[in-house]
């Protein structure tokens, strides 16, 4: 059984004399322990407001409905009481925000905002505690943690902030880590060795990890599993790599082929995928993102597409997908007007062996299995 | 002529579009902030308690029933001050009479005049002096350089100078110099809300002159001169209108405290609300009403300046803006 | 910390300097002066001339400017012309009363408008919210004096509830040590008498608690709302904190930021607020005998208070600017 089963998750928001916004609109997903999952799209796509209503997070307002199961270990999270919600965050299911700045109190020292957590979770005080909160920020490779736990958030540098932030999630082994943008807001190298600590704490502890990005290249180098989400839905769930290589769903194929590649030419442009997010259809109405795409079809429009699943666990939303590779090169043509058109699917994005986007470190690792 | 390079033009290009762009923001700021204020009940309380106090300040003197310093009550007999006998409304007197036999209603009426001209002409009186002292030290902390730091030191300097004496003292000093009149009381009134205005519209231009557009115009040659003047100190008006708003309540408020100190306009002949109140004092014992007319006059027309300067705050803020 | 300090105390210095060169020039502008004060309008032009020499008053200003400094420097204000004491003793023996109802304003004010404006904000848009937001606005808007009269009114003289004026009830016939009534009584163990002068201090601080009280309860619940807001918040919530310590350590903290700016600016407004309370509840601190000072043009005492006040108030903000510096770490003082 699944760690974490998120069904038909749907969050509206709605306000007087406006018309009620569906931030997500029936996210299936599911977590197994120790996977890492993505949960992939624009922002705006709704998976940051998915984590949130998850964690009971999203900010009580009139208005506010959320529906479906998202069932943790047997409970659904969205069922129990307040209480039992706060015993199981952080002790359970810990998070990891994407702004470490702001995320940190700015008057609380370092210590006090790790110890806090082993307090209430693990009944740890005084020394012990402090010990324990030392060991914590050593093991996320915070140089002199001693001397840090005295210090403010204002003294840290960006990559130490995210570091303390991740140790305070990781301070109760928690099962499933839900990290939301963990490196938008630093710089790429520092980026990087983030989500180094991250890979390397998942491995150790076993802890399931949902990744939260708009960043092909973090998923492409850390997840098992990733969710393409789109207008608040998952439009194409696959493992990695089959996404990377034989991407179905078109808006996966535009998100592939809009990242930057260091192989490409010079006179090459970026394929973006044309319109915003906000031109959506709403799914009653048909594939929200037919609006946008370069291969819909009459089809796309009137109902929303059903979830088409394939014999190797793959599921996408689309009845016009991206062709699989294999079928006549001709065909491809056909169907994708020429390179130079915004949106067509690029060649890139149905490659030969090295993986869809090499200029990101997507080099699949041993344990790359799919 | 220089010649700049494509991507250094192409540079300067971006930064004037982005300062245009700002100027644009500029007019649509308060455009829709007018548009969020009138969606505010509380900004229209405020707007429809004003207008009445407004109107009733303007028109209202030529319909009063009775002169504002007709003693009638006493001349008719029915006002014996001595007995305690100041009689309360009745179908003719609709707010009874005051100590003197004079009818409540028509001072409250002419006295409402009288008020806002107090509350407006000081608020003006502090809005004058403090947003010249504090522009010309905005402007010299912005953009004047090292010099300009001397000068802004020196004039806040100044301010504090002014902030450090208690502001009800500085009033009474005031008062003292010039003896009591409504005039008094006006300036009185006023320079003490000039360091509140000069601080604020300083602050709000050094900020305003480290923004993007400055350094846009800047980089484009623009005189420092002109960008002070045409851009930074409009862009930084909309707190100091707001203040002006919120101040006119504590003028007028103000202004009933140096009047129940005896600062007030001596000449009882022009009623003023402080002044009614004050003047009510002795007579709480027998007629409470005299100092409560007054006093919830006051009350409401702070309040109607109070609930439209916040709302006007609310709805400038870009903070809250959407 | 030190160094910010001495630095502070030490841009007091061309503070004071200007406002006793601007004080002095004012003063001597002022029409009439002492001899028109202590005599009438009967006096003699002879009578007048020796009551100015007599004053050192015939001199010419810049003299008599050079006089006050040099006294200033051993920190001599000299002599009331009116009560014919030391400035200093007069001071020490008013100034007492004002600060212990400054402080009672204060605690109210602070007591009463952080909860409330916690409250508030915790039950945005209901009932609680509505009321106390309106009542602050009609906080702001009375005027002081005008409340001090209707809390005398109903609490005083209808119900008998506190004493009508005075700060202690002089047949106690307490023992004065520092002229700050509690502390003295508590000092001295006259519980009794210590208890009077509270009593004595509850209405007019209640009346001089009403601006601030306002004040502080909306900028509590703004400052609370917009804290709520932060990502912090959420942080700590996704810790599984309980409640309490969010409420606590996260949002109050960091939301009394604000509030303790504002706490400074208030307290040196509640100075001029003191002068007309005092008034209306004949209670002895300097507001009447600064007014009665003024009327007298009795110079002395009001070149010294006034220079006084000006040092207290500016040691006010630095004590607030300290303590700021001690709640938020990111504000280092230097």
């Amino acid at each position: 059984m699944a760690l974490l089963d998120v069904e038909e998750l749907s969050v509206t928001f709605a306000r007087r004399n406006q018309r009620p916004v569906r931030a997500v609109d029936g996210v299936s997903f599911s977590v197994d322990a120790g996977e890492v999952v993505g949960l992939v799209g624009e922002s705006g796509c709704g998976k940051s407001v998915t984590s949130l209503a998850i964690m009971g997070l999203l900010p009580k307002q009139p208005g506010l409905t959320v529906g479906g199961k998202a069932v943790f270990d047997g409970t659904d999270l969205l069922k129990i009481d307040d209480r039992s919600r706060r015993d199981i965050r952080g002790r359970d299911i810990a998070m990891i925000f994407q702004d470490p700045l702001s995320s940190l109190n700015p008057v609380v020292p370092i210590g006090i905002q790790v110890t806090e957590v082993l307090t209430r979770h693990r009944g740890m005080k005084g020394e012990a505690a402090a010990k324990e909160a030392a060991q914590l920020l050593d093991r996320v490779g915070i140089p002199d943690p001693k001397r840090r736990l005295k210090e403010y958030p204002h003294q840290l540098s960006g990559g130490m902030r995210q570091r303390a932030l991740i140790a305070m999630a990781v301070a109760c082994q928690p099962r499933l880590l839900i990290a939301d943008e963990p490196t938008t807001a630093l710089d790429v190298t520092i980026q990087a060795q983030i989500l180094e600590l991250l890979k390397d704490l998942v491995r150790d502890s076993g802890t399931a990890l949902v990744m939260i990005t708009h960043d092909l290249g973090v998923v492409a180098g850390m997840c098992d599993t990733i969710n393409v989400l789109y207008g608040g839905r998952v439009v194409e769930t696959a493992r990695r790599r089959p996404l990377f290589r034989q991407p179905r769903h078109p808006y996966t194929v535009g998100l592939l082929g809009s990242v930057p590649r260091l192989d490409a030419g010079r006179g090459e442009r970026l394929n973006p995928i044309p319109g915003s997010v906000r031109d959506l259809l709403p799914w009653p109405d048909g594939c929200a993102f037919a609006p946008r795409c370069t291969r819909r079809i009459d089809s796309c429009v009137g109902e929303p597409p059903a979830l088409v699943v394939t014999h190797d666990s793959r599921g996408y939303r689309c009845v016009n997908p991206a062709p699989l590779p294999g079928a006549p090169g001709e065909e491809v043509r056909e169907v994708v007007p020429g390179s130079a058109t915004p949106g067509s699917v690029p060649a890139q994005a149905v490659p030969d062996d090295p993986p869809a986007v090499p200029g990101l470190a997507a080099t699949p690792s041993e344990e790359d299995v799919a | 002529m220089t010649i700049i390079s494509g991507k250094k033009r192409e540079k300067i290009d971006r930064l004037a579009e982005l300062a245009a762009r700002d100027e644009e923001r500029g007019v649509s700021l308060w455009q829709d902030a007018f548009r969020r204020l009138r969606r505010n009940p509380a900004a229209v309380v405020g707007a429809v308690i004003l207008t009445v106090f407004l109107l009733v300040a303007i028109v209202g003197p030529f319909f009063v029933p009775y002169g504002p310093t007709d003693t009638m009550g006493i001349r008719e007999g029915v006002v014996k001050v001595g007995q305690g006998l100041i009689p309360g409304h009745s179908a003719e007197h609709w707010l009874g009479y005051d100590h003197q036999g004079r009818d409540v209603f028509s001072r409250m009426i002419v006295g409402a005049r009288q008020t806002l001209l107090v509350g407006v002409v000081a608020t003006m009186i502090g809005l004058a002096i403090g947003a010249l002292i504090g522009g010309v030290a905005g402007a010299a902390a912005g953009l004047g350089g090292r010099w300009g730091r001397w000068v802004d030191a020196t004039l806040m300097r100044f301010i504090d100078m002014l902030l450090a004496m208690p502001s009800l003292l500085l009033a009474v000093s005031i008062a003292a110099l010039l003896g009591p009149s409504l005039i008094t009381v006006m300036i009185a009134v006023g320079m003490v809300s000039v360091p509140v205005f000069a601080r604020l519209l300083r602050g709000s231009m050094i900020a305003q002159s480290n923004s993007d557009y400055v350094l846009a115009a800047t980089s484009l040659g623009v005189r420092k001169s002109k960008i002070a003047l045409a851009h930074v100190l409009p862009n930084s008006l909309a707190p100091v209108i707001v203040q002006a708003t919120l101040t006119l309540a504590t003028a007028i408020i103000e202004a009933a405290a140096l009047s129940y100190l005896g600062l007030g306009n001596p000449d009882s002949a022009t009623p003023e609300w402080g002044v009614m109140l004050a003047d009510a004092q002795p007579w709480l014992g027998i007629r409470p009403a005299l100092a409560i007319y007054p006093a919830v006059a006051i009350i409401i027309t702070a309040l109607g300046f109070t609930l439209l300067g916040e709302a006007m705050r609310e709805a400038l803020d870009p903070k809250l803006r959407k | 910390m030190i160094r910010f300090i001495v630095r502070r105390l030490l841009q007091l210095i061309p503070t004071l300097f200007g406002l006793s060169i601007l004080l002095f020039i004012w003063l001597r502008r002022l029409p009439g002066g002492p001899e028109t004060a202590i005599l009438g309008e009967r006096g003699t032009p002879e009578m007048r001339a020796a009551i100015r020499q007599n004053l050192g008053l015939d001199e010419p200003i810049l003299i008599q400017y050079g006089r006050f400094i040099r006294r200033m420097v051993r920190l001599d204000l000299g002599t009331s012309i009116s009560t014919k004491r030391e400035v200093t003793t007069e001071f020490l023996q008013r100034f007492p009363g004002t600060v212990e109802l400054t402080i009672t304003a204060m605690v109210i004010a602070i007591g009463i408008g952080i909860p409330l404006g916690y409250l508030a904000a915790r039950r945005r848009g209901r009932f609680l919210d509505h009321a106390s937001v309106g009542g602050s606005l009609i906080g702001i808007c009375i005027p002081v004096f005008f409340l001090a009269y209707i809390l005398k009114a109903i609490f005083s003289e209808n119900l008998g509830w506190f004493p009508s004026s005075g700060r202690q009830d002089p047949t106690l016939g307490a023992t004065r040590i520092t002229n700050f009534f509690v502390l003295d009584g508590l000092m001295t163990r006259e519980w009794d008498a210590a208890a009077d002068a509270i009593w004595h201090l509850v209405l007019p601080g209640m009346a001089l608690a009403s601006i601030p009280l306002a004040i502080i309860v909306r900028i509590t619940r703004a400052s609370v709302l917009e804290v709520l807001n932060e990502d912090f918040v959420r942080t700590a919530e996704a810790k599984g904190l309980t409640e309490n310590v969010v409420r606590r350590r996260h949002v109050l903290r960091n939301a009394m930021l604000p509030v303790a700016t504002s706490i400074g600016l208030l307290t040196g407004g509640l100075l001029s607020g003191a002068v007309l309370t005092e008034t209306v509840f004949a209670f002895s601190g300097i507001g009447a005998f600064l007014a009665d000072s003024i009327s007298q043009r009795d110079y002395p005492v009001l070149m010294g208070f006034i220079m006084i006040i000006a040092v207290v108030y500016v040691l006010v903000n630095l004590i607030v600017d300290l303590s700021y510096s001690l709640i938020d770490p990111r504000v280092r003082v230097r």
